[in-house]
C-alpha cells in the first residue's frame, strides 16, 4: 500500500505547494494539474498556487484503515471545494469523526501523508484541518 | 545590522496534562505542577513531525514578511534534536514546499536546545556579511522523554521561524554573543531512542552557569542593563529555571511574561526561546528593546538583542499569533492516545 518514493518526488509541485494548471481558452484550473485541457484540447497554461481554505463538499470516515494509517484510525476522507472554487481530496486531520459536516470550513496543512514502517520514506503533502482562525 | 523581515510559530492543538503523566507512573503531580511549573504540554500527533511544524511557521513568517519571494533565500536552516530522518535533510522539504529551492544553501543543525538559536545566529551572520538577501533560520522540535522519566512532564512540540535580512525590518539585531563549554548535562548516543540526562547537574553548573555567561557578557558588550530592555526570553526547560535566571539576571516577572510559555506548553527545546520570541514580538511595540538568551545541553547559550521597528504594526495581524495557537482549540488526550501518537508502544508494522 505503499508510495513509491519517485512517485511522490514527481508530485512534490502539487503536494507540497497546490501547484495547478489554469488553462487560458476556457480559463478553468485543474489540480492535480495537467498538460492539456481535457474539454478544449488546449496547451496554453499558467501555474497558479491553490488557496488554502476551503469547505467541505462530502466525505467518508475510515474506520479500518490500511496498516501505517491505524495509528489515525478513525479519521476522515474528504472532497473540499476550495475558495476558487476547485475541488480535492484530503485526510482530515486534527478532527473528531464526529465533528466533520458538510458545509465544514476547512485550511490546508502541511502534513507527513506516508510513514513507510521504520526504515522507509517519509511522504508530506496536503491534509484538511478545521478552520478555527 | 541584519534583522528579522518575518517571523512565525505553529504548535500542535494536542496537550497532555501534568496529572495524566503522573497517573500513570504513580508520580506528585504537585511538585511538577508547583516546582517546576510545568501544568501541560503540547502533543504532536502521527502526522506532525519537525518538518511540517517547519513548514507552518515558515509559511507564517511569509506571510509576515510583506511579499518576500521565497526565491530570494538564500539559505534555509533548521535547528532541531529530533529531525525525522537521521540522514536526510529537513530544510530539503521546507524549501521545497515554500518553494525556495533549487537556488539555495541548506544545512540541519544540531546541538540539544539551542539549535534553533544557532540557526538563527549563523543566518544574520550571512545577512550581515552581504552574501545573500534573506535567510530562513527556524528552530523546530518533537522532543522526546523517556516513559515515566522527569522529562516526559516537559518534552514538547512546537517551532518559530524568523526571515533574517537587512531591510524592510521587524526587529533589528544590535548584538550577539555565544558561550559555550564542553558539559555532558544531557546527551542522546546515535540509535538511542531517548536522551539522558544528568538530573540536579542539569542546573547550576549547566542551564544558569552558561545562560548567565552569555547574558551577562552580552549586557556587558552592549552597555545596557535589564532595566533597559521592555521583554526578554529565555532557554524554558520548564517554568521554574527561566523565571529564576530572570530574577537572578535583574529582570523582572513582567519582562518575561509574554515569552514564558513553558508551564502550558512544555519544552520545545529547539524552539523554547525562538517560539518565546514570536510570543513577544506579537506585543511588542515600535522602539521596543527584547532582550534572548538561549540554552543547549553540551553546552551553550546564544543571546541577542533585538530592537522592535515601526513595521511590527502592520505585520503583527498578518498571521496568526503565538498565543492564540498556545491557549485556543486545544484538544487533550490520555496518555494511552500520547503514548501511541509519540510511538511509545511497539508494535508490528
Amino acid at each position: 500500500m505503499t508510495m513509491f518514493s519517485s512517485r511522490n518526488w514527481r508530485e512534490y509541485p502539487q503536494r507540497y505547494r497546490l501547484e495547478a494548471s489554469k488553462f487560458k481558452k476556457s480559463g478553468k484550473t485543474y489540480f492535480p494539474p495537467r498538460d492539456v485541457d481535457p474539454e478544449t484540447g488546449d496547451t496554453e497554461k499558467e501555474t497558479v498556487i491553490l488557496p488554502d481554505t476551503g469547505k467541505i463538499i462530502t466525505y467518508t470516515v475510515i474506520r479500518v484503515a490500511p496498516g501505517q494509517w491505524g495509528d489515525m484510525s478513525p479519521y476522515g476522507l474528504a472532497v473540499a471545494e476550495l475558495t476558487d472554487g476547485t475541488r480535492l481530496m484530503a485526510q482530515v486531520t486534527d478532527c473528531d469523526v464526529e465533528e466533520i459536516k458538510i458545509g465544514m470550513e476547512v485550511r490546508i496543512e502541511f502534513r507527513r501523508i506516508q510513514t513507510e514502517s521504520h526504515e522507509g520514506v517519509l511522504s508530506y503533502g496536503y491534509k484538511f484541518v478545521p478552520k478555527w482562525y | 545590522m541584519a534583522g528579522i523581515v518575518g517571523y512565525g510559530a505553529h504548535l500542535p492543538r494536542h496537550r497532555i496534562k501534568a496529572e495524566e503523566i503522573a497517573k500513570t507512573w504513580g508520580a506528585d503531580a504537585p511538585s511538577y505542577k508547583k516546582g517546576l511549573m510545568l501544568r501541560e504540554k503540547s502533543v504532536p500527533p502521527p502526522d506532525m513531525d519537525t518538518i511540517t511544524l517547519a513548514v507552518e511557521a515558515a509559511r507564517n513568517a511569509l506571510k509576515r514578511s510583506g511579499g518576500v519571494d521565497p526565491a530570494d533565500i538564500g539559505a534555509i536552516y533548521i535547528g532541531s534534536e529530533s529531525h525525522p530522518y537521521a540522514v536526510k535533510p529537513s530544510g530539503t522539504v521546507v524549501g521545497e514546499a515554500i518553494g525556495a529551492t533549487p537556488h539555495i544553501h541548506c544545512a540541519d543543525f544540531e546541538f540539544a536546545c539551542k539549535a534553533g538559536s544557532e540557526a538563527m545566529f549563523v543566518a544574520l551572520s550571512h545577512i550581515d556579511s552581504g552574501m545573500m538577501k534573506y535567510a530562513l533560520a527556524i528552530a523546530a522540535d518533537t522532543s522526546q522523554g523517556a516513559p515515566s522519566d522527569a522529562l516526559e512532564f516537559s518534552a514538547a512540540a512546537g517551532a518559530g521561524a524568523f526571515i533574517m535580512g537587512k531591510e524592510n525590518l521587524i526587529a533589528e539585531c544590535l548584538y550577539t554573543h555565544s558561550y559555550m563549554t564542553d558539559m555532558p548535562d544531557f546527551w542522546r548516543r546515535e540509535h538511542e531512542f531517548y536522551p539522558q540526562h544528568g538530573g540536579r547537574f542539569t542546573g547550576e553548573e549547566a542551564y544558569f552557569a552558561h545562560t548567565k555567561g552569555s547574558s551577562n557578557a552580552l549586557l556587558e558588550k552592549s552597555g545596557m542593563k535589564p532595566g533597559d530592555f521592555q521583554w526578554a526570553v529565555f532557554h524554558q526547560p520548564n517554568g521554574k529555571f527561566p523565571s529564576r535566571v530572570a530574577k537572578e539576571l535583574g529582570f523582572t516577572k513582567e519582562q518575561i511574561e509574554p515569552g514564558l510559555l513553558a508551564p502550558a506548553l512544555g519544552n520545545t527545546y529547539s524552539g523554547a526561546s525562538p517560539i518565546g520570541l514570536t510570543a513577544t514580538l506579537d506585543v511588542a511595540k515600535p522602539g521596543d528593546m527584547i532582550f534572548m538568551c538561549s540554552y543547549g545541553s553540551g553546552a551553550g547559550s546564544d543571546s541577542f538583542i533585538w530592537k522592535v521597528t515601526e513595521r511590527i504594526d502592520e505585520v503583527r495581524d498578518q498571521a496568526v499569533k503565538t498565543a492564540k495557537l498556545l491557549h485556543e482549540n486545544l484538544i487533550y488526550v490520555d496518555y494511552g492516545t500520547y503514548a501511541k501518537y509519540r510511538r511509545k508502544i511497539k508494535k508490528n508494522y
